[in-house]
C-alpha cells in the first residue's frame, strides 16, 4: 500500500529527481508521524471520554450541538479530500494546471470547514458557553479545536504547495510533498469522523 | 501599555536577594563569557558555526547532544549536592541554608534535568554516534530533522537554566502533579518554565523517535536482516518505538495543563468537573515508558560491551531481542503502580502490581544472558567493562526493591518515602547512567580518534560506585524508618546520621565527577599517545569498528554486506575486514543547514515569551518558526557530492595509517600490510 503510493512519483525524462528510496523513506516516516499524531488525538479522546459528561451545572451536548450544522462541516471536509484525491490523479498524469485547480478547490472547501468551525466556536463563546465553563466544554473545545488547528496548518501547507507547483512544476520533491500532504489530509478526515461520532452524535443522543 | 509589552516580566524577577541563586547565575554567566571569550580569541566562531552548530552530520550532532548532557549532569548534580547539604544540616530544629521555596525548586529542577536534559540527550547522543554506523548507513533518514531535534532539546535545557536568573523554577516536583501545578496554587512563573521546557524538548524527542525508527527500519546495509542487528541497534529501535508512542501523551497532558493555566479551562482543577487524577494517569502513561526509554539503550550498550570485552558472541541473542520487546510492550501496562495510593479498587491495583512484577522476568533473562556471555569468556577489564559489571550487581539490588514496591500493600507503606527515592536512583543510576558512561568510554575513541586514559577512569569509577552505595543505601534505611521524601527540615534526630552518610556519598561521587573531568583534560593533552589509528581499539564485533576513528563524513566508502550478527568479527575471521573495494564512487551527503539552529532559537524565544506573558513576542516567534520551515521546504538542492577521487584519497590515507599501526591490530595483520596503496 505504502510502497505503491510512494511509487506513483513520476518525472519527465531528463528532469532532476530524488533518489526513489528518498521518496519511499519520506512517505514511511510520515506514516510514523501520523501514528504519533494519532496518539495525541487518542489522548484527547480519552480525556473527553473521562471528562465529557462533567457538565458542572453548565449546558450539555444536547443543549449545544446542531447535527445538521455539523453535517455541513463534514461535507466540506470530506469533499475537500475527494477533490484532493482528484488532484493527485492529475499529478500522476502530469497535468500541472489541473493539479493547481484541484488544490485550489480543496483549499476553499477546507477553508469553508474552518470558517464553519470558527463560527460555531464563536457562537458558543458569545452565548456564554466557553471552554472555562465546565470540564465537558474544556475537553470539547480542545479536542475539536486541535483538529481544527491541524486543518488550518494543512491549509497553510496546501497554499505553500500551490506556490511550489506554480513555481517549480511537478518536480519529484514537490510530488513527494504533495503525497505526504495527501496522507495528512485524509488522516484528518478519519479523525473528524471519530469526532463526529463520539463527540457530536453521542453528545446529542445522551441526555 | 508598558505592562502589556513586558507581560509580567519586571526587574523584581531577578533573584538578587538570594545569595545561592545569584552565585549560581553569576557562575553560569561568567563561565559562558569565558567560553565565548576563548572562542573569540581563537577566532573559532566561524568554524563553530559552519562545522558544528549547523552540521547535519549524525556524528557531530551526537557529540553535541552528549556535551549538552554532560553540562546538564553537572547542573543536576549541583542540585543534588545542595539537597544533601541541606538535609545534613537541617536537623534538630536547625533551618539549614535553604528556604522551603528554594528547596522545592531544587528538587523539582534536579528531577526534571536529570531525566529530560541529562539522560535523554545522553542516550540520543550515543544513538547518533553509533547506530548509523552499526547498521552500515551513511547518515540517519532525516539529517535535517536530527538537527531540529537537537536544537529543540537545547532550547528546553536553556529555559531551565534561564529560570535561575529570571523568576523561579517549579516547586511542584519533576512530575508536576495537579492541582498543585494549577494557577490557583502555583501562580508564579516556575510551573510555566517547567511546562515549556518539557514541551519543547519533548517535541524534539518525538521527532528523534520518528527519525531513528525510519533509519533503522529502512537504511540497514544489505544482508543485515532485523535478526542480524547489533543489540544496541535493537535497543534503539524499541526505545524509539516508545518515544513515538509515549511522548505524544506527554505533549497532550502538558498542553491540557497549559490550557488550564492560560485560558482558565477545567481539565485538572478541583471544581467545574475537572479531574486531577486524570493528569496523574496521563503523566505516567508517558512517564513509565519514559523510564524504559532511558534504560533500554543502556541495556543495549551493556550487551555490546559484554560481548566485545568477553571476546565472545552475545549469549542468547534472540532471547535478548524478545526480552527488550516484551519490556517495551509491558511498559505501557504498569503506569498505575506510581500511584497505588490513588485508591483504585484492589483488583485494579492487583492487575498493575502483577504486570509490574512481570517486567522482572524479561529483565532477569537479560541479566543472566550478560552473565553467561562472560562465563568462560576471555574477559578484558577495559573501562566500559567496569561499568557493566557494576551495573549488573547494583541493578539487581535496585530491581529487587522495585519488586517489593510492586506489591500494593507494601507500596501503601513505602509510598512517598525515601525507600522509593533509593529504589529509583538504584535502578536509574546503574541502569542508565552507568550504561551511558560505558558507552561514553566505549565509543569515545570512535568519535574522536583517541582513547580516554584508563588510570583516572578507574579512579573515577570507584568513586562513583562507592559514592553511589554510600549515598543511596542509607535512603533505604531511612525509608524503613518512615522518612518522607522532599523534606526541607525534619523533626526526627535519629535520621540525621544516615543523612550524613548519604551526604558523604554525594561528596565521593563529586570526586568521581572531578576525576572524569581530569581524565578528559589529560586525555586530550596526551591524545597522541592514546590515539586509535586502527579504528578498532577493542577488537570490536560490529560494523562501527570497521570505519576509521573518527570516521570520514560518509562513514563507509562502500556499503558493507552483512553475513552475521557480529558482522565485523565475521569479516575479520574471513580475512575480508579491510578489503579494498574494486573502485570508489561519488558519494552524496546532506549539506549543512542553519534552519535547525534558527528553529531551536525561536522555540526558546517562544517558550520564554509564553512564560512571561509576552504574547506579542510569542506570536512573532511562532510565525518565525513557520516561516523558517516553509523557507526550508523551498530548498531542493540539499546535497553535496564527495567525488570518487576525494573518497579514494581519504581511503588511501586510511590504509597507510592502518598499515603503520598493523601491530596494534588483533587480526588481519598480513592482509592489511598487503593492502597499502602505492604512494
Amino acid at each position: 500500500m505504502m510502497n505503491s503510493e510512494a511509487s506513483i512519483i513520476v518525472t519527465a525524462p531528463g528532469e532532476e529527481r530524488e533518489h526513489p528510496d528518498t521518496v519511499d523513506i519520506q512517505a514511511f516516516g510520515f506514516w510514523i508521524y501520523l501514528m504519533s499524531d494519532l496518539i495525541l488525538f487518542a489522548t484527547l479522546f480519552a480525556t473527553f471520554g473521562v471528562l465529557g459528561r462533567n457538565y458542572a451545572g453548565g449546558p450539555t451536548g444536547k443543549d449545544l450541538f446542531d447535527l445538521s450544522y455539523t453535517l455541513g462541516e463534514t461535507l466540506f471536509l470530506l469533499f475537500s479530500s475527494a477533490i484532493y484525491g482528484l488532484a493527485m490523479v492529475a499529478v500522476i498524469r502530469g497535468r500541472k494546471n489541473w493539479v493547481l485547480l484541484g488544490l485550489a478547490i480543496a483549499f476553499l472547501l477546507g477553508a469553508g470547514f474552518v470558517a464553519m468551525e470558527v463560527h460555531e466556536f464563536y457562537g458558543l463563546v458569545a452565548a456564554g458557553h466557553g471552554p472555562e465553563v465546565s470540564a465537558f466544554l474544556s475537553s470539547f473545545f480542545t479536542l475539536v479545536g486541535t483538529h481544527g488547528t491541524h486543518v488550518t496548518f494543512g491549509l497553510l501547507w496546501m497554499a505553500v504547495m500551490m506556490v511550489q507547483v506554480a513555481l517549480k512544476g511537478l518536480t519529484s520533491p514537490v510530488q513527494s510533498r504533495l503525497l505526504r500532504l495527501s496522507m495528512f489530509w485524509h488522516f484528518l478526515d478519519i479523525v473528524w469522523i471519530a469526532i463526529f461520532s463520539i463527540v457530536y452524535l453521542t453528545g446529542v443522543l445522551h441526555v | 501599555m508598558l505592562a502589556n509589552v513586558f507581560g509580567r516580566l519586571t526587574l523584581s524577577a531577578i533573584p538578587y536577594h538570594n545569595l545561592i541563586t545569584i552565585t549560581a547565575v553569576g557562575g553560569a554567566v561568567l563561565l559562558a563569557l569565558v567560553i565565548a571569550g576563548l572562542i573569540t580569541y581563537y577566532r573559532l566562531w566561524s568554524y563553530l558555526y559552519k562545522e558544528w552548530l549547523t552540521s547535519l552530520d549524525h556524528k557531530k550532532i551526537g557529540i553535541m547532544y552528549i556535551i549538552l548532557a554532560l553540562i546538564m549532569l553537572l547542573r543536576g548534580f549541583a542540585d543534588a549536592m545542595l539537597m544533601r547539604g541541606q538535609q545534613s544540616l537541617a536537623s534538630g530544629g536547625s533551618a539549614g541554608y535553604l528556604t522551603p521555596e528554594h528547596f522545592n525548586q531544587i528538587f523539582s529542577a534536579h528531577g526534571s534535568i536529570m531525566i529530560i536534559f541529562m539522560a535523554m540527550p545522553f542516550l540520543v547522543g550515543l544513538m547518533n554516534v553509533a547506530v548509523p554506523q552499526q547498521i552500515g548507513a551513511r547518515d540517519v533518514a532525516y539529517p535535517f530533522l536530527n538537527s531540529v531535534s537537537l536544537w529543540l532539546t537545547t532550547a528546553g535545557a536553556l529555559l531551565v537554566m534561564v529560570s535561575l536568573g529570571f523568576g523561579e523554577f517549579s516547586r511542584a516536583g519533576w512530575s508536576g502533579y495537579t492541582p498543585l501545578t494549577e494557577l490557583e496554587y502555583s501562580p508564579g512563573t516556575g510551573v510555566d518554565y517547567w511546562i515549556w521546557a518539557f514541551q519543547i524538548a519533548g517535541i524534539g524527542s518525538t521527532l528523534t523517535g520518528i527519525n531513528f525508527l525510519v533509519t533503522i527500519l529502512k537504511m540497514r546495509a544489505p544482508g543485515m536482516k532485523l535478526m542480524r542487528m547489533p543489540l544496541f541497534s535493537w535497543a534503539t529501535l524499541f526505545t524509539n518505538v516508545l518515544m513515538v508512542w509515549a511522548f505524544p501523551v506527554l505533549t497532550a497532558a502538558l498542553a491540557l495543563l497549559t490550557l488550564d493555566r492560560y485560558l482558565g479551562m477545567h481539565f485538572f482543577t478541583n471544581g467545574h468537573g475537572g479531574n486531577m487524577m486524570m493528569y496523574v494517569n496521563l503523566f505516567w502513561t508517558w512517564g513509565h515508558p519514559e523510564v524504559y526509554i532511558v534504560i533500554l539503550p543502556a541495556f543495549g550498550i551493556f550487551s555490546e560491551v559484554a560481548a566485545t570485552f568477553s571476546g565472545k558472541r552475545l549469549f542468547g541473542y534472540k532471547s535478548m531481542v524478545f526480552a527488550i520487546g516484551v519490556i517495551t510492550l509491558l511498559s505501557f501496562s504498569v503506569w498505575v503502580h506510581h500511584f497505588f495510593t490513588m485508591g483504585a479498587s484492589p483488583n485494579v491495583n492487583i492487575f498493575f502490581g502483577i504486570t509490574t512484577m512481570m517486567i522482572a522476568i524479561p529483565t532477569g533473562v537479560k541479566t543472566f544472558n550478560w552473565l553467561f556471555t562472560m562465563y568462560r569468556g576471555r574477559v578484558r577489564f577495559g573501562l566500559p567493562m567496569y561499568w557493566t559489571i557494576a551495573f549488573i550487581v547494583t541493578f539487581a539490588l535496585g530491581g529487587s526493591a522495585g519488586v517489593m514496591l510492586s506489591i500494593p500493600p507494601a507500596d501503601y507503606v513505602l509510598h512517598n518515602s525515601l525507600f522509593l527515592i533509593a529504589h529509583f536512583h538504584n535502578v536509574l543510576i546503574p541502569g542508565s547512567l552507568f550504561g551511558f558512561f560505558a558507552g561514553y568510554y566505549y565509543w569515545f575513541p570512535k568519535a574522536f580518534g583517541f582513547r580516554l586514559k584508563e588510570s583516572w577512569g578507574i579512579a573515577a569509577f570507584w568513586c562513583w560506585l562507592i559514592g553511589f552505595y554510600l549515598a543511596f543505601i542509607p535512603l533505604y534505611v531511612l525509608g524503613f524508618m518512615g522518612m518522607p521524601r522532599r523534606l526541607v527540615t525534619y523533626p526526627n534526630p535519629e535520621w540525621h546520621p544516615w543523612l550524613l552518610i548519604a551526604a558523604g556519598g554525594a561528596v565521593v561521587i563529586a570526586l568521581g565527577i572531578l576525576f572524569q573531568g581530569i581524565q578528559l583534560f589529560i586525555s586530550i593533552k596526551e591524545r597522541r599517545a592514546l590515539s586509535d589509528p586502527t579504528g578498532d581499539p577493542w577488537d570490536g564485533r560490529t560494523l562501527e569498528w570497521q570505519t576509521s576513528s573518527p570516521p570520514p563524513p560518509y562513514n563507509f566508502p562502500n556499503i558493507p554486506v552483512v553475513r552475521d550478527v557480529d558482522a565485523f568479527m565475521d569479516m575479520k575471521e574471513r580475512g575480508v575486514a579491510y578489503q579494498r573495494p574494486a573502485e570508489y564512487h561519488d558519494i552524496e551527503m546532506p549539506k549543512n543547514a542553519p534552519h535547525g539552529l534558527i528553529i531551536g532559537g525561536l522555540a526558546f524565544v517562544f517558550g520564554f515569551a509564553m512564560i512571561w506573558y509576552l504574547f506579542w513576542l510569542a506570536i512573532l516567534a511562532a510565525l518565525g518558526i513557520i516561516f523558517t520551515v516553509i523557507a526550508r521546504s523551498f530548498a531542493d538542492d540539499l546535497h553535496y557530492i564527495i567525488p570518487a577521487a576525494e573518497v579514494e584519497r581519504i581511503e588511501n590515507a586510511r590504509y597507510r595509517q592502518l598499515a603503520a599501526a598493523a601491530d596494534k591490530l588483533q587480526r588481519d595483520r598480513q592482509a592489511v600490510l598487503q593492502l597499502v596503496p602505492e604512494r
